[in-house]
């Protein structure tokens, strides 16, 4: 089966220059795969490392060591030393992300806003407009919102956008940070379907979620995090 | 997406006597990219821009840009006439005083016009339907055509010098802190606007800004600079989540939260 990404002993500590350069460990030795059409969640307490992983497979976070390989455009790639310019191709093409907030834009449309990952992916406007119609009556987003810029929209709301933006593409690895948040139920089940739907079109999820209902609905298994703990010796 | 980068740096250095001004800078940038270089005042960004756009020229280094024909030129060995004619149609410049950038006493029509005709464009009545064109581009109304950019507000100032610089279709627009001294509300506008026009055609840019909340904005690359050398660079929300140099925290964590 398919394994569009490995990591291989990551680790990642930040030097706090400002504070008289003390290293605060966050994770080490950090190695799991994850195969096409599998779901896998990240599991442990607050604090052990969780989104600094999945900022570190985005490129978001740099890795002090270690590889994060990804089957990219029929090759293989290390995240961890690649070119930024790499990184942009592999997150144009490869691995979506849903944040936790969104990071709006000024006077871009709710609309646009997820419509814009399939523009950039080379798709026409208003084909991508008209999937992005679709995710957002999917998620239950008032139709009035849509072509207002979500700055002034409401948690719940908000997170919507961010879903239907990070879900809209084809990306075969998606990374998830608690997109269920701020979610009620009814929307929280919009999201597990989409995850499944994911799932079956064979994409690689890894995810955080804190809600235990979610977590038992989507998770294939569970990486403990804990395990990653720097300092400690992994088995 | 094109294999070859458009621009070329390599171990660029100006000095002022013995002051430095910038030193040892290497970088390559691609089409459609928008590099941001962010430091404080004196940090010798302007200085970069000013030396990247011929508009100085460096003690040491190079700089070689792709030209429309496929082949790299070296910027310095062009002649004064090569680097004007560059300046006119492939690049742009955008500078934080508008009135820097734009001739004060002819009209916007003009202002805009006059770029075209610098490359050739003979027909007046096809020279004002672009410059209409992009004047509605830049979001100033097509009755404002005949006024001078005197009587114009700050931000529509820097909006006509955007369209001034971009009607002749430039592969590489230089920006000097393009929102620099406009109020927030204009300055969010503005700030859209260019996010869409370089989404939109494919510019490759270089802009200098103190905001990091600009550079987030604008840029997929980030160099930050400290007396005249970069400390830190790389993909922006990767030096701006995580810096890594410890001016490159000083100045995240110096931003004030809204």
């Amino acid at each position: 089966m398919a394994t569009p990404l490995v990591v291989s002993d990551v680790a990642k500590s930040f030097t706090m220059h400002l504070r008289d350069g003390i290293k605060l460990p966050v994770v080490a030795s950090v190695s799991f795969a994850i195969r096409a059409g599998e779901c896998a969640v990240l599991g442990g307490p607050s604090g052990a490392g969780k989104s600094s992983i999945l900022k570190m497979l985005y490129g978001n976070y740099a890795a002090d060591e270690g590889q994060i390989i990804v089957q990219h455009e029929g090759g293989l790639i290390d995240l961890a030393t690649a070119s930024p310019r790499t990184v942009l191709a592999v997150r144009r093409l490869t691995i979506g992300y849903v944040s936790q907030f969104l990071r709006t834009v000024p006077r871009v449309s709710a609309l646009d806003v997820v419509a814009e990952p399939l523009v950039e992916r080379g798709e026409e406007r208003e084909v991508a407009r008209g999937k992005a119609r679709a995710l957002l009556a999917q998620l239950n987003l008032p139709e009035k919102l849509w072509a207002l810029p979500p700055a002034t929209f409401s948690g719940g709301e908000q997170q919507r956008v961010n879903i239907a933006r990070g879900f809209i593409t084809e990306h075969p690895i998606l990374l998830l940070d608690e997109p269920t948040a701020s979610l009620d139920v009814r929307n929280r089940d919009v999201v597990i379907a989409l995850i499944a739907a994911k799932k079956a079109a064979g994409v690689a999820l890894l995810g955080i979620f804190h809600d235990h209902d979610v977590r038992e609905a989507v998770a294939d298994r569970v990486i403990d995090v804990t395990a990653f703990a720097a300092g400690k010796i992994a088995a | 997406m094109t294999d070859e980068p458009l621009l070329r740096v390599s171990a660029l250095s100006k000095f002022y006597g013995s002051r430095v001004g910038c030193e040892d800078v290497t970088f390559d940038l691609w089409p459609g990219e928008v590099l941001a270089v962010v430091g404080e005042s004196g940090s010798g960004k302007t200085t970069l821009l000013n030396c990247l756009s011929t508009r100085l020229l460096p003690s040491s280094g190079t700089a070689s840009y792709r030209m429309r024909d496929r082949q790299f030129r070296e910027l310095y060995r062009m002649s004064e006439a090569e680097r004007r004619f560059l300046m006119r149609t492939d690049w742009g410049f955008v500078h934080q005083n508008p009135a820097d950038g734009l001739r004060m006493t002819v009209s916007a029509g003009a202002n805009v016009g006059e770029r075209l005709m610098a490359v050739g464009d003979r027909h007046y009545g096809k020279i004002r339907a672009t410059a209409v064109d992009w004047l509605s581009r830049v979001e100033i109304d097509e009755d404002r055509i005949d006024d001078e950019p005197r009587a114009f507000s700050g931000g529509m100032r820097q909006r006509l010098q955007i369209a001034r610089n971009l009607v002749t279709g430039p592969r590489l627009v230089f920006m000097d802190e393009p929102t620099g001294g406009l109020d927030v509300s204009v300055q969010a506008r503005l700030l859209d606007l260019l996010r869409g026009l370089v989404t939109d055609l494919g510019l490759a840019a270089i802009v200098v800004t103190h905001d990091l909340a600009v550079a987030r904005l604008l840029s997929q690359r980030m160099m930050v600079m400290k007396d005249g050398r970069v400390v830190e660079s790389g993909l922006t929300d990767r030096v701006l989540d995580d810096p890594r140099a410890p001016y490159t925290q000083l100045l995240v964590s110096s931003i004030l939260q809204v």
